[in-house]
């Protein structure tokens, strides 16, 4: 069979880095292929070289036969590329019908033919069963619809290869379902489609033909039916992972964090509307929710920069603290979803980050002078404790190095590192962790890191929330998952007690009968 | 790439602004190496230059670091101009009005001259603080604005119960008693012993910055705001505190150049340091000992170019623009070494 796109010998360097190394790569007709690798193992500058937005410093690219010029973008989508970004491009205040129509015609064009644009709009979306609303206002539809937006906008241009960029990571699982469904179709009607991911699931629920890319290379290329979850992980990661600690099954201590009937509204985010929750000493409380019905308020909340209209908050049965300052005093650890804008100050060095939290404390300041060796000892320690690695560490001058050059996953170790080495505050009582989104965006073994960290600290008798968005993190972490919905919890079960299409069930609003 | 950037882009900022300056010397008509000699030995070629280029650095320090401080942490103070006349007139207040009726020491009236000077400036300053944190209200704006209040309040002054009846009807404030002047560093020239308390500001505010928490802290908000309140940095603290330092500095610029040189207040006794001041912090990318000689460089090409205009008849316009295409240059070469830009 020939293949509809050919990639032969791409290599892309930037600076020292080698981004795509001498990748060669074919798509089939009828074929889903899932690009799988870890972050920075070169997908996305892979689909981008496809796409126009770099060029190749080596290697060509061939579609249905004929060579690609490269870095034109307009010429990848005549050719019948489509790509749907993972952050989607679309107008929020133009309707669906006038978001797929956007740029296809010319400009000097005195009427626009929005007859025949509706029809055949129509006409794909029946075709591939991909209903949408063509005169709603973009901005009005659910995630999952602009996704499909998205697709139709491709498939609108004419587009016979279909690039998927990490679709799932904000769709709940039946979303998920439906959109693997769809893209059946898509290769039952004999368009390609390159499916990238960083979970095997998915993958293995999805993909004919799994590509692995490892630092730039390609290390594998097999059929789905030939190969495992496990294998294609030690592909990814280039080692078998380390397995998670063990767990224990002893019941949870007593409760340390306390909601009842809590408000909070913070300017521009859905707030929280009658929110109840106890998390107790060693378990670990997962939040399941789709984006954007209160998890950001809830984290506010409890990292401190928000205080409930109404309700009330305990820790350890007193009243929750409303300044970061306090909340840290009262031996909270937080671990916020935005690494880089709140969570660190990217111009700092590391070891300034490692101890910002503290600053204030006896042991790094005494009256207002810093004490900067005990500083950078402490930095130094935190830095080796927690495996954060960077060039010029653990003993090298990368401890000086501002804390922006670190990559998401050794960022992550340090704020999760920092936020650990808070002290308790009295004997006998367990502190609580509140991490959202802790693994966001992280490749498998920083995963893996976090995830121990997590469950060491339940076994040591701490209070852990997690907010979280990957079901996936979810199950692997959560003793008990309570399910988000509008501002409250709806539904709060034992993690065992939940199944997968369940949880989508109540995250979308339904309750269980 | 990155240390080649690092040494290479402000030597390449130094030819650009050469470059460009030659250019204009050139159109103006004069020739170039013959002014350029004469723009350098007016400004550092003798000892009489270098003094003056001194005593003319000595406010742009001050001014200098009041910026630099407050950009540091993001609160951009452009007041410093109207906090140099305050920090003046409340130094000939309390030094030349209260210090005739009070009959003091003259070591203590002198203290309590600079702290009322650094007070004036701090006060005013502290305004535009709180609206900022309180109310939001943008710190560019209400710093730049109040500045024409603060010289019509000087006017007044200066016309009214301030103005000193020996004047001739000049619009000019009483003077400062003798024994509150500040002693040369250098007999028979201008340079006083401000300049010393100068490097002292400028000593005192890198320690500051670099050894105590509230430096750290400063930086941290000035970095990321939004960070810095996560990690339980009160963050609108830190901007007043920051604000109240930068107006004390802005302060003791006026109670420095009143008590070092002019021993009154006139309208005009600043050609703009406040605004310079901006200028000598971006030049010296907010650190606060490179403010010293980037006041020095700033103030050197001015009076040298006072000579250089007297010598071959270039407009002593010129300096303006050296500094002017300096700063343009440096800014650019900043910003070259910071994203690794690349022509390709």
């Amino acid at each position: 069979m020939e293949p509809v796109l050919r990639l032969t010998g791409i290599t892309k360097r930037f600076g020292a880095l080698v981004a795509n190394d001498a990748i060669s790569l074919a798509l089939g007709a009828g074929e889903v292929l899932a690009l799988l690798g870890e972050n920075g193992a070169g997908k996305s500058t892979l689909v981008s070289i496809l796409f126009g937005h770099y060029v190749a410093d080596e290697g060509t690219v061939e579609a249905f036969g004929k060579p690609l010029p490269a870095g034109d973008p307009a010429a990848a989508l005549a050719a019948g590329i489509g790509m749907v970004h993972q952050h989607f491009t679309l107008a929020d205040s133009l309707t669906v019908l006038e978001n797929v129509m956007l740029g296809t015609e010319p400009l000097w064009r005195p009427r626009s033919r929005i007859a025949a644009a509706r029809a055949r709009l129509a006409d794909i979306s029946a075709r591939f069963g991909l209903a949408v609303h063509a005169n709603a206002p973009v901005g009005t539809l659910s995630v999952g619809e602009q996704q499909r937006v998205e697709i139709l906008k491709a498939l609108y241009r004419g587009a016979r290869i279909l690039i998927l960029d990490e679709p799932t990571a904000v769709l709940t699982p039946q979303e998920s379902e439906r959109l693997f469904s769809t893209l059946q179709q898509f290769v039952a009607a004999g368009l390609a489609v390159i499916f990238i991911s960083h979970k095997l699931d998915e993958v293995m629920a999805v993909a004919d033909r799994v590509a692995v890319l490892r630092a730039g290379r390609l290390v594998a290329d097999v059929a789905r039916a030939t190969t495992r979850k496990a294998e294609l992980a030690q592909w990814m990661v280039g080692r078998a992972l380390a397995p998670a600690p063990a767990r224990s099954a002893r019941p949870p201590g007593p409760v340390v964090l306390q909601l009842d009937d809590v408000h909070v509204s913070v300017a521009g985010r859905p707030p929280l509307r009658g929110a109840a929750l106890a998390v107790a000493s060693g378990e670990i409380v997962a939040i399941a929710g789709v984006a954007g019905n209160g998890q950001a308020t809830l984290a506010d909340l409890l990292f401190g920069l928000a205080s409930p209209a109404s309700g009330t908050v305990r820790l350890d049965g007193s009243v929750y603290a409303a300044h970061p300052r306090a909340v840290i005093g009262a031996g909270v650890a937080r671990v916020p979803a935005d690494r880089r804008g709140l969570g660190s100050v990217g111009e700092l060095a590391l070891w300034e980050n490692a101890v910002i939290e503290c600053v204030r404390t006896p042991r790094f300041a005494r009256a207002g002078l810093l004490r900067r060796s005990e500083m950078r000892r402490f930095g130094r320690e935190l830095v080796g404790r927690f495996d954060v690695r960077g060039p010029g560490l653990p003993d090298g001058p990368g401890l000086d190095a501002p804390a922006s050059q670190l990559s998401g996953g050794n960022l992550q170790k340090l704020i999760l590192g920092r936020a650990l080495s808070i002290g308790r505050q009295g004997a006998g009582k367990a502190r609580l962790i509140v991490a959202d989104q802790p693994t966001w965006g992280l490749d498998v073994g920083a995963v893996a890191a976090i995830h121990a960290r997590l469950i060491t600290a339940r076994e040591d008798g701490d209070a852990v929330l997690v907010i979280s968005e990957d079901l996936d993190e979810i199950f692997a972490l959560a003793d008990r998952i309570a399910v988000i919905n509008h501002g409250r919890f709806i539904e709060t079960r034992a993690a065992s007690d939940w199944t997968l299409a369940e949880l989508g069930l109540a995250m979308a609003g339904r309750r269980a009968a | 790439m990155s240390r080649v950037a690092a040494i290479g882009a402000p030597l390449g900022a130094v030819l650009v602004t050469l470059v460009v300056s030659a250019l204009l010397v050139r159109w103006a008509g004069a020739p170039v190496l013959a002014s350029f000699g004469a723009l350098l030995e007016g400004g550092f070629g003798s000892r009489f230059a270098v003094t003056e280029t001194l005593t003319r650095a000595t406010p742009l320090i001050f001014t200098g670091l009041a910026a630099a401080v407050a950009f540091r942490a993001r609160f951009f103070n452009i007041g410093a101009e109207g906090q140099l006349y305050l920090g003046a007139l409340a130094a000939v207040a309390v030094g030349g009005q209260l210090g005739g009726a009070l009959d003091l020491p003259a070591p203590v009236l002198f203290l309590a001259m600079l702290i009322a000077a650094a007070l004036a400036g701090s006060l005013w300053l502290s305004i535009a603080a709180v609206l900022r944190t309180r109310l939001a209200v943008d710190e560019v704006v209400t710093t730049l604005l109040t500045n024409f209040v603060v010289l019509l309040f000087v006017s007044w002054m200066l016309d009214g119960p301030m103005k000193d009846p020996a004047a001739m009807g000049w619009p000019q404030s009483v003077s400062l008693p003798a024994e509150l002047e500040l002693t040369k560093v250098i007999e028979r020239t201008r340079l006083h012993s401000g300049f010393v308390l100068a490097l002292f500001c400028a000593l005192a505010m890198w320690a500051q910055s670099k050894f105590t928490a509230f430096g750290f802290e400063a930086r941290a908000v000035g970095a990321n705001a939004q960070a810095a309140r996560f990690a339980g940095i009160r963050v609108d603290a830190t901007v007043i505190k920051t604000a109240l330092i930068s107006g004390a500095l802005a302060g003791l610029a006026g109670a420095v150049e009143v008590a070092g040189r002019t021993s009154y207040v006139t309208l005009d006794m600043s050609p703009g340091y406040g605004y310079a001041g901006i200028v000598v912090a971006m030049l010296a990318a907010l650190h606060p000992l490179a403010v010293v000689p980037a006041a020095i460089f700033i103030a050197g090409m001015f009076v040298g170019a006072d000579s250089m205009s007297r010598a071959v008849g270039v407009p002593t316009y010129i300096a303006d623009v050296i500094v002017a295409v300096a700063l343009l240059a440096v800014l650019v070469a900043t910003q070259i070494v910071r994203y690794r830009v690349r022509w390709r």
